[in-house]
């Protein structure tokens, strides 16, 4: 008799990886169409819905644009740390000091021209996430804390410090009680290119999204940072740096989710309030494991999950479907891309059992 | 602080130190079997979800307790089947999970919004809990409580006294040596998976049956990955983590009681308590440890042999 047994592949064949993503995208679409149903809904019109609302006019295709550019941003942060197997969990955390930061300038300097108001408030949005992603690498090389723990606990306090900043210090005299800071002055907004809706920070994204393919590619440390990635033992017997390279790989982690939050208060909703914070920093963690290291990967799978946000969005409208909607669906696709990533390591051949 | 003051309060701590713990022994389990699960805040609330709307369909709080140990094992198995067969990154599918889980509660859930089910009531263990101080700390609590407490010393007798724990812990420590000597490393892992999953929406249950008899989404509040940090804090120990929950649960119960005496500290610092004592407690028991503490295989996946 024979016997159908696994094996591991020598190289990972391309073309599967895309096969894999996109079984597992049919997979959890038809999850969601299950779960339409469950809640009474017509499935059919409503994946109709979700993608009409992503994908059906220029204004939808720019609003998705627009939300690739906080996910990018964060997943590029996030899948630099992967790349040294440090699991950063904080982008919303980081995201979230990003924004303070970002907002103190520009609600501290409000009259400076824009030309200096706007590099103040990148620089200290990149303090803010930096700094805040340096805690749980220092935390780590001097305790050995477990950084997914730390950087998850520090989400939870950066999102109760924006909480507290808004609902006090901060908070706009006239704004009825609301928990919001005044509208930021015109100098401190990103603008929008041209006559469209996009903002000057899908630009900030490319040029990011380069320097990291280059330094990758190019650079001496780039090239210590993969290795160290994929032989933690290899880094020792080289002497490679490896503190350095965690303190530095957290650091640019931070300050990229922090530039994020920066774009977002700015360019987006024009001030700080707690409504800044919707969830960019968990959805970049699938879209890092999804693309990987690749910056055009990660841009691409950025702009299909902002597109599924604004599907969601559009549900939630007509259908009046929750929101968390969106949530199932990011999960699902990750747990089958994981899963589907296993015939891409392996292979099956029958064989007599020996 | 007098006596009237106190034995409330330790009251409560028990009571909010009941879900983490249930969720901590669980997390112990499986990480004995060397599998990571970051799905526990996932878990976690799906139970809670469970228990809430089996309580209002049926009455019975037991049946949604135990309706919520089941979810919760049924949202562990996704993460059993990315993981044991296919081989998925551990940390990565516990994400997903606890993604997927918080979405699913929260889709189900918005509906319930501020509804109410009935739960579980206090119940006094007879003579007992006429005790001084530990009557009405410890005895005159609800079952799910008696419940917690028993578990500690059965899950230190599984994993240290029997036959079925040995294997298991094997199984996490060595699992080629565990698979040499016979001992079947998927099954085990499959049970420190369920069993962890099954533990983990029983605290998702304690939270919506016991703690709240009132549906929110967000009920977990980060509890799940409170209890993650606090199998590192109990040294992988079932002993230790009945220190740990309940130390949580006073910290939360004690800001709790601050916010509603009405201190001039806005309330928001004051919900940074549990969080900022987690990464405390983490980094202090991380420096603590030793490496020979956690489970030698955990979180590495076991490839098949060609």
């Amino acid at each position: 008799m024979f016997k159908l047994s696994a094996y591991k592949r020598q190289a990972p064949r391309p073309w599967s990886a895309c096969l894999i993503f996109l079984a597992a995208v049919a997979l959890s679409l038809g999850v969601s169409a299950l779960m339409l149903k469950l809640q009474g809904k017509p499935a059919l019109e409503g994946l109709q819905l979700l993608f009409q609302g992503a994908l059906g006019s220029r204004w939808s295709i720019e609003d998705c644009l627009i939300k690739a550019i906080p996910i990018f941003l964060c997943s590029l942060g996030v899948a630099i740390a992967f790349r040294l197997q440090i699991w950063n969990i904080g982008a919303e955390g980081q995201f979230a000091l990003g924004a303070i930061g970002a907002t103190w300038a520009a609600l501290t300097f409000p009259d400076q021209p824009g030309y200096i108001l706007l590099p103040l408030m990148a620089f200290m949005a990149f303090m803010g996430g930096g700094l805040w992603g340096l805690i749980p690498a220092l935390l780590k090389l001097r305790m050995r804390a477990n950084e997914i723990i730390v950087t998850l606990m520090l989400n939870y306090i950066a999102i109760l410090l924006l909480d507290y900043l808004v609902y006090g210090r901060w908070k706009d005299p006239s704004s009825f009680g609301f928990p919001m800071t005044r509208t930021f002055s015109a100098n401190a907004i990103v603008p929008k290119i041209g006559t469209t809706e996009l903002n000057w920070g899908i630009v900030l994204c490319l040029v990011s999204g380069l320097v990291m393919w280059v330094f990758f590619r190019f650079t001496r440390m780039g090239f210590e940072l993969k290795v160290s990635g994929e032989n933690l033992n290899a880094t020792r017997y080289a002497g490679l740096p490896y503190e350095k390279l965690v303190c530095f790989v957290m650091l640019f982690s931070g300050a990229l989710a922090g530039w994020a939050g920066f774009i977002e208060a700015s360019a987006t909703i024009n001030r700080l309030q707690p409504s800044i914070m919707v969830g960019y920093g968990y959805t970049a963690i699938v879209v890092a494991w999804l693309a990987r290291l690749n910056p055009l990967t990660i841009g691409i799978a950025s702009f299909l999950l902002a597109a599924l946000r604004v599907g969601v969005e559009n549900l939630q409208l007509e259908m009046q479907v929750p929101a968390a909607f969106g949530g199932i669906m990011e999960g699902l696709i990750l747990l089958t891309v994981l899963a589907g990533s296993y015939f891409n390591e392996f292979g099956f051949r029958f064989r007599r059992p020996s | 602080m007098n006596t009237e003051l106190i034995i409330p309060l330790l009251a409560a701590a028990i009571q909010s130190g009941t879900p983490i713990l249930y969720a901590t022994l669980g997390e112990i389990l499986t990480e004995k079997s060397g599998v990571l699960n970051l799905g526990v805040e996932g878990m976690m609330i799906t139970g809670a979800l469970a228990a809430f709307v089996t309580a209002q369909a049926t009455g019975q709080p037991m049946l949604a307790f135990l309706a919520a140990g089941l979810i919760g094992a049924a949202i562990g198995a996704i993460h059993a089947i990315v993981c044991l067969w296919f081989l998925g990154n551990q940390v990565v599918s516990g994400l997903a999970l606890t993604i997927f889980g918080i979405g699913l509660a929260n889709y189900l859930g918005t509906p319930l919004i501020g509804q109410t089910a009935p739960g579980f009531d206090k119940l006094a263990l007879p003579l007992i809990h006429r005790l001084p101080v530990l009557g009405p700390v410890l005895f005159q609590q609800d079952v799910l409580v008696y419940v917690a407490i028993l578990l500690v010393p059965s899950l230190w007798f599984f994993l240290d006294k029997c036959r079925w724990g040995l294997n298991l812990r094997a199984v996490g420590e060595h699992p080629e040596a565990a698979a040499a000597a016979g001992i079947s490393v998927l099954r085990y892992r499959w049970i420190g998976i369920l069993g962890g999953g099954c533990l983990a929406g029983f605290g998702g249950a304690y939270l919506s049956l016991a703690y709240t008899h009132l549906w929110t989404n967000g009920l977990s509040a980060g509890r799940g990955w409170i209890a993650v940090a606090l199998v590192i804090f109990a040294f992988w120990r079932p002993e230790r983590a009945l220190l740990g929950a309940y130390l949580f649960g006073g910290v939360m119960a004690f800001q709790l009681r601050l916010q509603a005496v009405g201190t001039h500290l806005p309330s928001s610092l004051l919900l940074m308590l549990p969080y900022l004592l987690t990464v405390a407690v983490l980094v202090f028991s991380s420096w603590k440890s030793r490496q020979a503490d956690a489970p030698a295989a955990l979180g590495v996946n076991m490839e098949p042999n060609d």
